[in-house]
């Protein structure tokens, strides 16, 4: 929105360069900006199939396929068979990306405890997730399709194992746009030694128009990339630079009667204010020290804490889906890929800005609003897999795996699912990739089943020809 | 927002359009509803198939009264799509597609009026249509014309006026070249236009169609068909030498390589008889296709992929179809089985390529744009090449040797008897001064650049078997010498020797020291681009010292007669200023030892079974070192190379077929795991829709990718020729006449002008396939020519389908890069070679897997056309993928259009953009002279010329110049930031804020929506 200030910049700028252009009307100008979004901005609040519960999501992907068998799911099967070979009818006709025939069982060494009303199973790893045991809801039963990083994590994104379709961010601002009108609509944060395998087909807006693809805001330097003005155009040159831009744009519009020249007159205020209102997002100094200790955020660089931070500040200011990644959950038992002290210093860096996230949108009141995600791609193997002919690792493994859930109208506090005693399958309550794509998208008041664009001759959806909507889980 | 409305919009307004017409049309205005509403489960697929019912066959929806021709009211359809009753009401409410009032009553008079059925439109043989007759025939230019006004005026409507000649210059240029006229080219252009219009712009038509920026132009979007990338795609994404490929494209679109045989060559090029290299290249387009090189993969899943991909692909490309709905059952809405689609699967199910780089062949830079090679130079380089491979084969025999020879020679043999040698005559070509040294070296000075020295030495008493060259130190020579160059460094390319005029043969020529990749051998390879040089490498011995003596020995092959004097050249063609400083000579009437190493000779006793991976390698290194013969067959192909014109190889991908065809099965729901035996072993073949095959020469022999190419491009193919004609059209207007070019199926949209593109497909195959021809025919049309500016006629035809003007069109991302090079001036316009490195912004990388080691080019690189930027699947360059350009994870047959923010902050603020402002700022102050204030004025028309091709108005030239002198003010009180925004080089005459305000002109002109919009 145009200031009072602003407003009288530009009159004087007009005004001291002597003339205007001849179809300029400056109040015309000023409509079109104060009308903010034009009737084709992509990013325009839209209707949803029915009343939402949520309006946000906030999915914290923990890239390289969390071990369940090492956090969340205490099973002392695997401690009394470790060493030996898993039962035939369990790894009859399976496939796994590493693992070859006569890989044993390994059992885990974490130590696990029940906790809270939930009496939800956690082990030592996850000491802050006790503080949530009962605000979240636990997915225990997870599936997905495939067991390769790129190939699954694309699977968990878009719903889809080979890149080109929308994820799930652009499906849901494709649906409903976005509520900020200065910032993106699906923000990408990340943290971890690497960006995740797959890259930007991971938020890619596949078929559906690019406007509604995943920005990465980055956690040094520029948040968005060809955010600072360039080198030595100040911040007035800039506003002159911005101003004069829409003068010769608006004389064109009005020569052309062409809307689009409409839509990019909006698109360099907004960027203009973007220019603004991302390094202020970005700017933490104005949490308390409380709140940063509540996270273990430290100011400036790039980490999971800050980015669980600034997920909440993004949802504050009105951004649809923001999306963490944290990389280096990949335990196969390698250098640098142990289940032990590689495990450790990973699930420290998520423990305490995880359960934190859930708490600080509580106390403001967000969290009934927001959809808080977490999981990766995939769980581990109940067998252990030999690298270096050590028995330090798991492999990918997609019939099992843990998830949480939080806000949004999930139930706080449920254990839903049961795995069996090697938690290798699941018994009861399981959750397909496409159910909980469908169940989300529910939350925020979509029929997935409606939720669809039309591309090469087909309606595509989120959840393809699959999807159930798990009431369970549900309040 | 998005240029791109979807199908099903158009449809419903087509539908509204026609209903004022007498009868109903079953193509035009019933089977989309059928289609969209009813094939769900009423439709070609057997497995989903209710009540037995197909609507889409007439026997069957008339079988049991569902359909009653002639009566809409018995009919139970009609009954069913009407009734109130949730329970029987079609389609069934869960479906959630209720049939339109509007929909209901064009169903009841169809039946009423007898229900006739016809096939769909696409797959109906192209008619022979006639050019309507109209009433405006004053604005008729060609055939085109009649049936785009023949509609309009049925609507009252009419084309609108010409586009201004400027604005149709700047059109031309940018449809059929992707770059901005020159000023000058504009100015003659309007000069010829106002005097014969119609010559001005098939004149200038004919130049751009000619200009070989087309086939860039019209390249990329051939390209986005192909998927084409630098990287594997997935996770990984390394890169891959695909650009040949790409070069093949451009070659053949500026050749006119007619549409058919461009085809034939990219789908099954290999399989033609005796396939040239090009062709092979040319079968890069299916080598597209991602390859997954991430750990654990599974190699079978991913070659499925990549079948699977060039199924959909060919399918979407020529096809116009949507195949891909058929890989994991049958085809909901098209008449294509679930079988039909393995049969296509099994033309490209025979690669040898799995899920890896597969087949290649070594192409070099440049030699896709070869024309006419002299066949002995083709002849030279194949033997050269012959040569090599022979060497390279006896390598291990001939290393073998070599060792034996070292250490026979070290431990008994001959050792050289170096004396010193006396000039008699010496002459530095390029006019450095020689003087002789009382110890017989010459020292030279003021050499001119890339000397040759022509020295004759004393004849000598005893035949000569090897000569030694010196090169010695001074104080007088920069850092001491021995080179000329400033850090005392030479670079020594050639060195011949003769007596009586005629050559003497070199057989070793061995340094005491090199720098790595300059051996001494390598003067005497005949390579001008290769020499020998001292400089300190990283393999360099501890100790050796690049400005110290230093020496290469020539050993003769045969001994040189005595009592003759020996002429000796010595060149430096690489490097200006690499000459040598000062050097002396020395011969031996024995041959000399090879240069002692005692480790090497430590290794070289060494049984060679019992040597370790290092030692090999050292030895196999020393002995390339050694091995003259081989380094000179190295330089002998590349000589040949050269004098073809032909740059560095590289190995590109192509097609290769298995020996023994692979088995094709059904997979069942497109599982690849689940053969469908039951149906057994599929041959190859194309849906039953279609035309057929020709009968197989040889019925035991399957059918081949050759057969399928021959298939797709036969004359009477009711799809190729439209789908091709279709997006052709679809680039001048925004839209095909068909808008769902991608799906020409019975879900897509029926033709705006059914009768048009079927004239145009004809004419494009009667005139033999021809592009150019095509593109011509539309280009000088006057529904083309006509101005895009949008007045009245729109509440009729709100969104243009019947073109009663032309359309405002932003750039496709490439272009907005190129329009912004080819106004700053700084485009380099070559055509073709490896991928380039322009500026891009810091953190793109700060999201993937593999960071992509980006360093922007420097040199003419960094001003390339942006279709040769390297494009990495995982992570694009930004601004491509901000304007909308295709990941190219798979097919791309149209673009979207989007406008968006980020596009704002990538225009105004992109480093690489800037400095492309900042050229043109430079530009215009250098093409036009002066500050004053007629002087500004004048800049700001130039400036205009350049970027819109049009004069400003005097409200825009006004506020600019005002703009500017704004500017100038206030970068005249910031002194420190005027001068980072200068533009390079201005000239002198312009005070620095007065240069860094026209950078701020320059960048306005370059951000405004006009700028990357064709209008």
């Amino acid at each position: 929105m145009t200031s009072v200030a602003q407003y009288e910049t530009r009159r004087h700028f007009f005004e001291k360069c002597g003339v205007g252009l001849g179809s300029i009307a400056l109040a015309d100008l000023f409509r079109q900006e104060a009308r903010g979004a034009s009737a084709s901005d992509p990013m325009a609040v839209r209707k949803s199939h029915h009343p939402a519960k949520a309006k946000n999501v906030i999915f914290m992907f923990m890239a390289g396929g969390p071990s369940h068998l090492e956090l969340f799911e205490d099973k002392p099967k695997l401690r009394e068979y470790h060493g030996e070979l898993p039962p035939d009818s369990l790894v009859k006709g399976k496939r796994f990306a590493f693992l070859g025939k006569g890989a044993k069982i390994l059992g885990s060494d974490r130590k696990f405890e029940s906790y809270g009303d939930s009496r939800m199973t956690l082990s030592e790893l996850f000491p802050h997730h006790r503080k949530i045991v009962d605000e979240v809801t636990w997915l225990r039963g997870m599936k997905t399709d495939v067991f390769n990083h790129g190939p699954a994590k694309l699977f968990m994104n878009t719903g889809f194992q080979v890149p080109g379709r929308p994820s799930m961010g652009s499906w849901v601002t494709y649906g409903i746009g976005s509520e900020s009108r200065d910032l993106p609509g699906f923000v990408v944060l990340q943290s971890g030694p690497r960006g995740p395998r797959a890259g930007n087909a991971l938020w890619s807006a596949g078929f559906l128009p690019s406007s509604f693809q995943g920005v990465p805001f980055r956690g040094s330097g520029d948040p968005i990339l060809n955010l600072t003005n360039p080198d030595g155009i100040s911040p007035e040159r800039q506003r002159d630079f911005v101003d004069a831009v829409s003068a010769l744009n608006q004389e064109r519009l009005g020569i052309t009667g062409d809307q689009e020249i409409a839509t990019r007159i909006s698109a360099y205020e907004m960027a203009y204010r973007m220019q603004t209102s991302a390094p202020e997002l970005m700017d933490l100094k104005s949490e308390t020290q409380a709140t940063m200790d509540l996270y273990g955020a430290t100011p400036g660089g790039n980490s999971y804490a800050n980015n669980c931070l600034l997920a909440r500040r993004m949802v504050e200011r009105g951004v649809r889906f923001v999306q963490l990644y944290h990389t280096d959950w990949d335990h196969h038992g390698g250098p640098g890929q142990t289940l032990g002290k590689d495990l450790e210093k990973v699930a420290k860096e998520v423990d305490q800005a995880s359960a934190a996230l859930v708490l600080d949108l509580k106390q403001r009141g967000l969290l009934e609003d927001t959809i808080v995600v977490w999981g990766g791609e995939f769980g581990r193997t109940p067998m252990g897999e030999t690298r270096d002919n050590k028995v330090g690792g798991r492999d990918h493994h997609i019939d099992a795996f843990t998830m949480w859930v939080a806000g949004g109208g999930f139930r706080p506090g449920m254990v839903y699912g049961k795995t069996d005693d090697f938690g290798y399958e699941v018994d009861d309550g399981a959750i397909h990739v496409h159910d909980l794509h469908a169940t989300i998208l529910h939350q925020l008041g979509f029929d997935h089943e409606r939720l669809t664009h039309r591309f090469q001759g087909r309606d595509f959806r989120l959840t393809d020809v699959h999807g159930h909507v798990v009431q369970d889980v549900l309040v | 927002m998005l240029k791109k409305s979807t199908g099903l919009f158009a449809l419903f307004s087509l539908v509204a359009v026609a209903t004022g017409e007498d009868t109903v049309d079953f193509n035009r205005q019933i089977r989309p509803i059928l289609a969209d509403k009813c094939f769900q489960c009423h439709g070609p697929d057997e497995e989903t198939l209710e009540g037995g019912l197909r609507l889409d066959l007439r026997d069957s929806a008339t079988a049991e009264g569902a359909v009653i021709p002639g009566n809409a009211e018995k009919s139970e359809l009609v009954a069913r799509i009407l009734t109130v009753d949730v329970d029987d009401v079609m389609p069934p409410a869960k479906v959630k597609k209720p049939v339109t009032k509007e929909e209901a009553e064009l169903l009841q008079r169809w039946i009423d009026e007898g229900a006739e059925y016809s096939g769909h439109w696409a797959f109906e043989p192209v008619k022979t249509v006639d050019a309507p007759t109209v009433k405006n025939s004053h604005r008729v230019k060609n055939e085109i014309d009649r049936f785009i006004l023949a509609r309009l005026e049925t609507k009252g409507l009419s084309l609108s006026p010409e586009a201004a000649p400027g604005t149709l210059a700047r059109r031309l240029s940018l449809d059929l070249t992707g770059l901005l006229p020159a000023p000058d080219r504009v100015r003659s252009f309007i000069q010829q236009y106002q005097v014969d219009a119609d010559t001005a712009v098939s004149d200038f038509v004919d130049e751009l169609l000619a200009s070989p920026h087309y086939g860039e132009r019209w390249g990329r979007h051939w390209l986005d068909q192909a998927r084409y990338a630098d990287s594997n795609g997935y996770t990984i994404d390394g890169e891959r030498v695909m650009w040949p490929y790409r070069d093949w494209v451009i070659r053949a679109l500026n050749d006119d390589m007619p549409f058919d045989e461009f085809t034939i060559r990219q789908i099954a090029g290999d399989l033609l008889p005796d396939p040239d290299k090009a062709t092979l290249v040319a079968t890069g387009f299916h080598r597209n296709t991602l390859i997954n090189q991430e750990g654990g993969t599974d190699d079978e899943q991913f070659r499925n992929e990549e079948v699977v991909d060039r199924v959909n692909t060919t399918g979407a490309v020529w096809l116009g179809l949507t195949l891909g709905c058929a890989q994991c059952h049958t085809h909901k809405f098209d008449p294509i089985t679930h079988k039909e689609y393995f049969e296509m699967f099994a033309f490209f199910n025979q690669g040898t390529d799995v899920n890896n780089t597969g087949a290649t062949v070594e192409v070099g830079e440049g030699e896709m744009f070869l024309k006419n090679p002299d066949p002995k130079l083709v002849k030279a380089l194949e033997k050269a090449k012959e040569k090599l491979a022979k060497l390279e084969a006896t390598k291990a025999a001939r290393q073998a040797e070599w060792e034996k020879s070292v250490l026979e020679l070290t431990d008994s043999a001959t050792i050289a008897k170096w004396s010193r040698v006396k000039p008699v005559t010496f002459l530095a070509e390029g006019g450095g001064k020689m003087k002789l040294q009382s110890d017989d070296s010459i020292l030279v000075s003021d050499a001119g650049p890339k000397e040759v020295y022509r020295v004759k030495l004393t004849a000598q008493k005893e035949p000569v078997s090897a000569l030694r060259l010196r090169i010695l130190p001074h104080e007088s020579l920069p850092k001491n010498g021995p080179g000329l160059a400033s850090n005392g460094n030479i670079v020594l390319t050639g060195v011949e020797f003769f007596q009586d005029g005629e050559p003497l043969l070199v057989k070793r020529a061995e340094h005491d020291h090199a720098q790595p990749g300059f051996s001494g051998a390598y003067t005497i390879d005949g390579d001008p681009e290769t020499g020998w040089a001292i400089n300190i490498g990283k393999e360099t011995s501890a100790g050796v010292k690049m400005n110290a003596e230093h020496e290469i020995r020539f050993t003769f092959s045969a001994p040189v007669a005595k009592g003759k004097p020996v002429d000796v050249v010595l060149r430096h063609e690489k490097n200006a200023n690499y000459n040598i400083g000062r050097f002396a000579w020395e011969s031996s009437p024995t041959e000399p030892a090879p240069m002692r190493d005692e480790s090497l000779l430590t290794m070289l006793r060494i049984d060679p079974a019992k040597r370790s991976g290092d030692e090999k390698k050292r030895l196999a290194a020393e002995f390339a070192k050694m091995d003259v013969e081989r380094t000179m067959a190295i330089g002998a192909v590349e000589k040949a190379r050269n004098n073809l014109g032909i740059g560095r190889p590289v190995k590109t991908m192509v097609m290769r077929d298995l020996e023994k065809p692979r088995e094709t099965f059904i997979h069942l729901r497109g599982d690849f795991l689940q053969h469908d035996e039951k149906t057994g072993p599929l041959a190859p073949g194309v849906p039953a829709v279609l035309p057929k095959l020709p009968e197989p020469e040889n019925p035991d022999k399957a059918r081949t990718r050759l057969d399928l190419a021959h298939w797709l491009v036969r004359e009477d193919h009711p799809l190729t020729p439209r789908v091709t004609v279709n997006r052709v059209w679809m680039r001048y207007f925004g839209r095909g006449i068909v808008e769902t070019e991608n799906d020409f199926g019975t879900q897509g949209t029926y033709p705006s002008h059914p009768e048009l593109l079927d004239w145009l497909a004809r004419r494009f195959v009667a005139e033999g396939w021809s592009m150019k021809r095509l593109h011509k025919l539309i280009v000088t049309s006057a529904t083309y020519r006509q101005s895009s500016h949008q007045e009245g006629g729109s509440e009729i035809d709100p969104l243009n389908h019947l073109l009663s003007r032309q359309s405002r069109i932003r750039f496709e991302a490439e272009i907005v890069r190129d329009a912004a090079l080819s106004a700053s001036g700084l485009l380099h316009a070559g055509i073709g070679g490896p991928g380039v490195m322009p500026p891009q912004p810091e953190g793109v990388y700060a999201f993937t897997q593999r960071k992509v080691r980006w360093v922007a080019a420097e040199n003419e690189d960094r001003y390339r056309r942006a279709l040769y930027t390297k494009f990495y699947r995982s992570a694009p360059y930004p601004l491509l993928t901000t304007f909308d350009s295709p990941d190219f994870q798979s097919v791309c047959t149209g673009r979207v259009r989007s406008n968006t923010p980020l596009q704002s902050l990538t225009l105004a603020n992109d480093e690489a953009m800037f400095e492309l402002a900042r050229g043109l700022g430079g530009r215009i102050m250098r093409e036009v002279e002066g500050t004053d204030s007629t002087a500004n004025r004048k800049r700001i028309r130039h400036a205009f010329q350049i970027c819109f091709s049009r004069q400003p108005s005097e409200g825009e030239l006004e506020f600019l110049a005002g703009f500017q002198e704004l500017q100038e003010k206030a970068f005249a009180k910031d002194g420190k930031n005027a001068k980072k925004v200068v533009p390079k080089n201005f000239p002198g005459s312009f005070p620095v804020q007065t240069a860094a305000s026209w950078t701020a002109v320059a960048r306005i002109l370059m951000n405004t929506d006009e700028f990357i919009t064709r209008e």
